[in-house]
């Protein structure tokens, strides 16, 4: 039971992470109907602009790790917004009415554009991130040897947590909220009330974007590495997460996140003793005396974690488009 | 060719041949009843006025028979055979061709290439053929050509073929949309406000080309706000209001239904007589 | 008839370009081996990727269908080839035997992936070829446990290279007191598969079939309401896009004699989607060009770019291998911005622009 219990902790961990992406994606969409594709390298940006002031910071300025950390997140966000302000100007303004493959292709274009730029200012190679807080274990279990839970695995949970609140705050109880909705709602209508639509647009790129810093550095401090590239698969899996959970959907997000995590680390955790043909031993005497040598003959190894979240991917958009939350839309005729 | 006998549970009206029975259809969009238990005959060789302040669920109709979006309840018998679940390229085969209201041409594509896309559903030319170019289909592909040419200048819009769809004129577009249509060899041709947007010569010519292709044999089902086109060339005409039907009958009887009058008062469009 | 006479001279005019394209065609891979056969290799991978453009072209640009996992369909071909035809199974099959499979394979591939995701719209589509994408390579790097079946990262190597009778073309042989090098060898049996797929795909644009996804591509509804069935007809295009990167794949996996995961990437996928967009979505003769353009000025930069970088700055500011990729980058936005419709006008613009002019 105990690596049940270690794997969703490790599961809610990267899956609030994914949420807090997954609101990014989410919130375009739902008020423009696009998919922003360079949203996974507005993240690896956050990460690597946190890096870089870390690093800064943490050499010889006697400053508390905790602040270092604080001004990581601090100089990651403003950067973020405005690559999100600046993707939203490039890409997606020009091409509002054009058709639907044209900021497709742009952010594609955007996205390859950032990662090399990335790599040109923080080289190709993964970045050690700075572990200036000393990791914490605790156990949960009475056991030696069960399951456990760290300091940083806290914190990651306990401010996408945070983070998800004031957003919800944001878009339920603010004016800004109140106009991003309405722009969601109907872009004409809510024009005619006299709210600045272009401006809610790029508030909501801005919010995204933000949210994408947050995520990166959690990103960055859990697997203690920061690379051009990362954002990319990163970004596929959040957005896995917001179809899963009902693409437009705040809620959906979140609850799209968390069960991604959960299902991968599950599905990471389990898919090795799952597929390892010693299971099958009885069957066959060859392959018993095979397994008496190697036990591990496994089929799939937790090196296909990435491919759970496509599997469940692509399970929703074929079972339901429509997501957990979701309702249902059709094209008008 | 023998039409099939309309099936005995179809009321035959005045012992002409049913093309199109619709009966009891119902659509909702969430919690707006676009259509309740409407019920209809349309005959061979009629042209079916189909009117109704906006929002009355004209359009929905069209979408439902065009197998568009399912409909939550009611049938359509087509030529004999019901129009189940069928999918819109499916419902295209059978014989039923559309407009849309807001035209939906392939704007990318000559004039020419859109009529060429409606024969796609009689001819059969296949990835093979089109590499190969073998005789059957360079013959095929010429007889496409010419016909989608004659259909051009038969709406009269062949002056233009080689120009992309979406640069012709609002009058031409609708013009080419139902050369489109046309293309498909249609038994029942449904236009969506085909006057929307023209100025009154050019009404008066789309009433020319709607009377010509009836007389080729095409039942027509029209939808139109241009009161005096619907009066002067529909043989029967349904109104319909918030998704019901509440008159059938000549266009001389309906304009003169008080239920008609009343819906129209609410709304913005005037009931014109026609014009003697 | 002054009118008749022009277009006789226009015809005539026609031919004399096809016969002076058809020397050069013939001739370039001894001029360019005269610079050095690096560059005959070059022109090598540049029809390469002109054919697998021109299969993508099939999918994005006429059906529509934005295919970001276009490359797994190139893995499939190169991998089935390698593993057929080389010592990791000690399978030694004959070119025109494996490239049918791999085509195979590949579509079967297509088929699989398309059928529950071509009825989701674009934007989805998008994301989840690019997912498979990833699938196929993560599979590929993994393949290698419990039973070797890729090799894992670290590929396949000694592929066998295409031979036919006793034509070898890793080899140089004389031909009639010429030297005919390998890549020269592959230059033509290329030349001969891009001709071939040009035709293709030339010759379906301008078919019931072609127009039916174009029909798709512009507008969906209104392609179903005119009795296309439009499922179909995607599947068609992303299953025919499919065999063309498997055929690809395999003539990749002949002429590099090594793969390995890596090849397959994103990176891959995107320049590809960077060549057809280059010359404008649907338009063949400027997927050419885009592909021809975008398989070479990288190379030239990398000629003049890299030591002009030295010179100046006495060290390498930017590998070539960044700037290539910058290049796509900017090539996919400044078209979508400025350019949608490709760097050279496609037909029926340009017969659009007569009309008018009549
Ligand atoms: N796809 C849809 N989703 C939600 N509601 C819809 C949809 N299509 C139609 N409706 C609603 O159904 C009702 C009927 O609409 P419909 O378009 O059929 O009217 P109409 O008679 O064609 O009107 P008009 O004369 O303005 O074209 C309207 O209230 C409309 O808002
Ligand atoms: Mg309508």
């Amino acid at each position: 039971m105990d690596t049940f219990l270690q794997q969703i902790i490790n599961g809610l961990t990267l899956g609030s992470v994914y949420a807090i992406v997954a609101l990014g994606y989410t919130m375009v969409y739902g008020i423009i109907q696009l998919i922003n594709f360079a949203h996974g390298e507005v993240v690896m940006i956050g990460a690597m602009v946190a890096y870089s002031t870390i690093v800064a910071l943490s050499g010889g300025t006697g400053l508390p790790p905790a602040l270092v950390l604080a001004s990581g997140v601090a100089a990651a966000i403003p950067v973020c917004m405005a690559v999100g302000y600046a993707l939203e100007r490039v890409a997606y303004r020009p091409l509002r009415h054009a058709p639907r493959l044209a900021p497709l292709i742009t952010a594609i274009g955007l996205s390859i554009i950032l990662q090399h730029l990335a790599l040109i200012v923080w080289s190709r190679n993964p970045l050690p991130y700075p572990q200036i807080i000393a990791t914490v274990t605790y156990q949960i279990t009475a056991t030696a040897g069960g399951a456990t839970i760290t300091n940083v695995q806290i914190a990651i949970i306990g401010g996408s947590l945070a983070t998800m609140a004031l957003l919800l705050f944001l878009v339920y109880r603010t004016k800004l909220g109140i106009a991003m909705r309405a722009v969601a709602q109907n872009q004409q209508v809510a024009g005619l009330m006299g709210i600045d639509i272009n401006r809610v647009i790029s508030l909501t790129f801005v919010i995204g974007a933000g949210l994408a810093a947050i995520a990166g550095v959690m990103v960055g401090s859990y697997y203690g590495i920061a690379h051009y590239q990362m954002g990319f698969i990163l970004g596929l899996k959040a957005f896995s997460a917001a179809v899963l959970g009902g693409i437009g959907n705040l809620g959906g997000a979140m609850l799209g996140g968390l069960l991604l995590g959960i299902i991968e680390a599950l599905g990471a955790g389990y898919v090795g003793d799952l597929t390892n043909l010693c299971n099958l031993s009885g069957w066959s005497t060859a392959l018993a005396q095979r397994c008496a040598v190697d036990s591990n003959l496994t089929l799939f190894g937790s090196n296909y974690q990435d491919v759970f979240a496509f599997l469940v991917l692509i399970a929703v958009l074929v079972f339901r488009p429509s997501g957990l939350l979701g309702e249902r839309v059709s094209d008008r005729a | 060719m023998t039409a099939a006998a309309p099936s005995p549970d179809v009321p035959a009206t005045g012992g002409a041949h049913v093309l199109l029975a619709a009966r009891g259809i119902t659509k909702r969009f969430g919690g707006v009843q676009a259509l309740s238990d409407v019920g209809f005959t349309i005959n061979h060789g009629e042209i079916y006025g189909l009117i109704g302040p906006n929002g009355a669920g004209k359009t929905s109709l069209f979408n439902v028979l065009t197998g568009i979006y399912a409909p939550d309840g009611g049938e359509f018998v087509f030529d004999g055979n019901p129009l189940m679940n069928m999918k819109p390229n499916e419902v295209a085969r059978r014989g039923i061709a559309r407009t849309f209201q807001n035209i939906r041409l392939f704007g990318n594509l000559s004039a020419l290439e859109n009529v060429m896309i409606g024969r796609h559903v009689r001819t059969r030319a296949g990835v093979v053929g089109a590499i190969v170019r073998n005789a059957a289909t360079r013959a095929e592909e010429r007889a496409i050509h010419e016909r989608a040419y004659e259909l051009l200048e038969y709406v009269g819009v062949a002056a233009h073929a080689n120009r992309f769809a979406k640069h012709l004129a609002y009058g031409d577009q609708r013009r080419l949309e139902i050369a489109r249509a046309l293309a498909t060899e249609p038994k029942l041709l449904a236009l969506d406000e085909p006057a929307a947007g023209m100025n009154a010569t050019e009404t008066a010519s789309l009433k020319r080309l709607l009377a010509a292709i009836r007389g080729d044999g095409v039942t027509i089902l029209l939808i139109e706000h241009d009161m005096k086109l619907v009066m002067s060339i529909c043989d029967r005409v349904l109104v319909l209001d918030y998704g019901k039907k509440i008159a059938e009958g000549s266009a001389a009887d309906v304009q003169k239904d008080p239920k008609v009058i009343a819906a129209y008062l609410g709304g913005e469009i005037s009931l014109e007589l026609p014009a003697r | 008839m002054p009118g008749l006479i022009d277009a006789r001279h226009r015809k005539r005019l026609a031919w004399a370009g096809v016969v002076v394209v058809a020397i050069v065609l013939a001739i370039l891979p001894f001029a360019l081996a005269q610079v050095g056969t690096a560059w005959v290799r070059i022109t090598n991978t540049a029809i390469l990727y002109v054919f697998l453009a021109l299969g993508l072209n099939i999918v994005v640009g006429f059906a529509g269908l934005l295919d970001l996992g276009y490359i797994a369909f190139y893995a499939v071909g190169a991998y089935v080839y390698a593993l057929l035809a080389s010592p990791h199974f000690n399978l030694h099959l004959p070119f025109w035997i494996i490239l049918p499979i791999g085509a195979a394979l590949a579509c079967v591939f297509g088929v699989l992936l398309g059928t529950p995701t071509l009825k989701l719209r674009g934007d989805y589509l998008a994301i989840v070829t690019l997912g498979f994408g990833e699938i196929i390579r993560i599979f590929l790097n993994n393949l290698a446990r419990p039973v070797n079946i890729t090799n894992g990262p670290q590929g396949i190597a000694q592929i066998d290279p295409v031979r036919i009778g006793d034509i070898n073309f890793a080899t140089t042989q004389q031909v009639l007191g010429v030297a005919v090098t390998g890549p020269i060898k592959y230059y033509y049996l290329l030349l001969l598969l891009m001709i071939a797929v040009v035709a293709i795909n030339v010759r379906l644009q301008d078919s019931r079939i072609g127009r039916a996804w174009e029909a798709v591509r512009e507008d969906e509804v209104a392609a179903r309401a005119m009795g296309i069935n439009t499922r179909n007809i995607k599947l068609l295009a992303f299953a025919m896009g499919a065999s063309f990167g498997g055929v690809a794949g395999g003539m990749f996996s002949a002429i590099q004699g090594f793969i390995s995961p890596e090849s397959f990437g994103l990176v891959e996928s995107v320049m590809v989607l960077a060549m057809v967009v280059l010359g404008g979505m649907g338009n063949v003769w400027g997927v050419i060009l885009g592909a021809i353009l975008l398989s070479f000025v990288p190379e030239i930069l990398r000629y003049t770019v890299e030591p002009a970088q030295k010179a100046i700055f006495g060290r390498l500011l930017l590998e070539p291998e960044v700037i290539r990729m910058l290049l796509f980058g900017f090539a996919l936005v400044l078209m979508m911005l400025f350019r949608p419709a490709g760097i050279v006008p496609s037909s029926v613009r340009k017969r659009e622009l007569e009309s008018r002019r009549a």
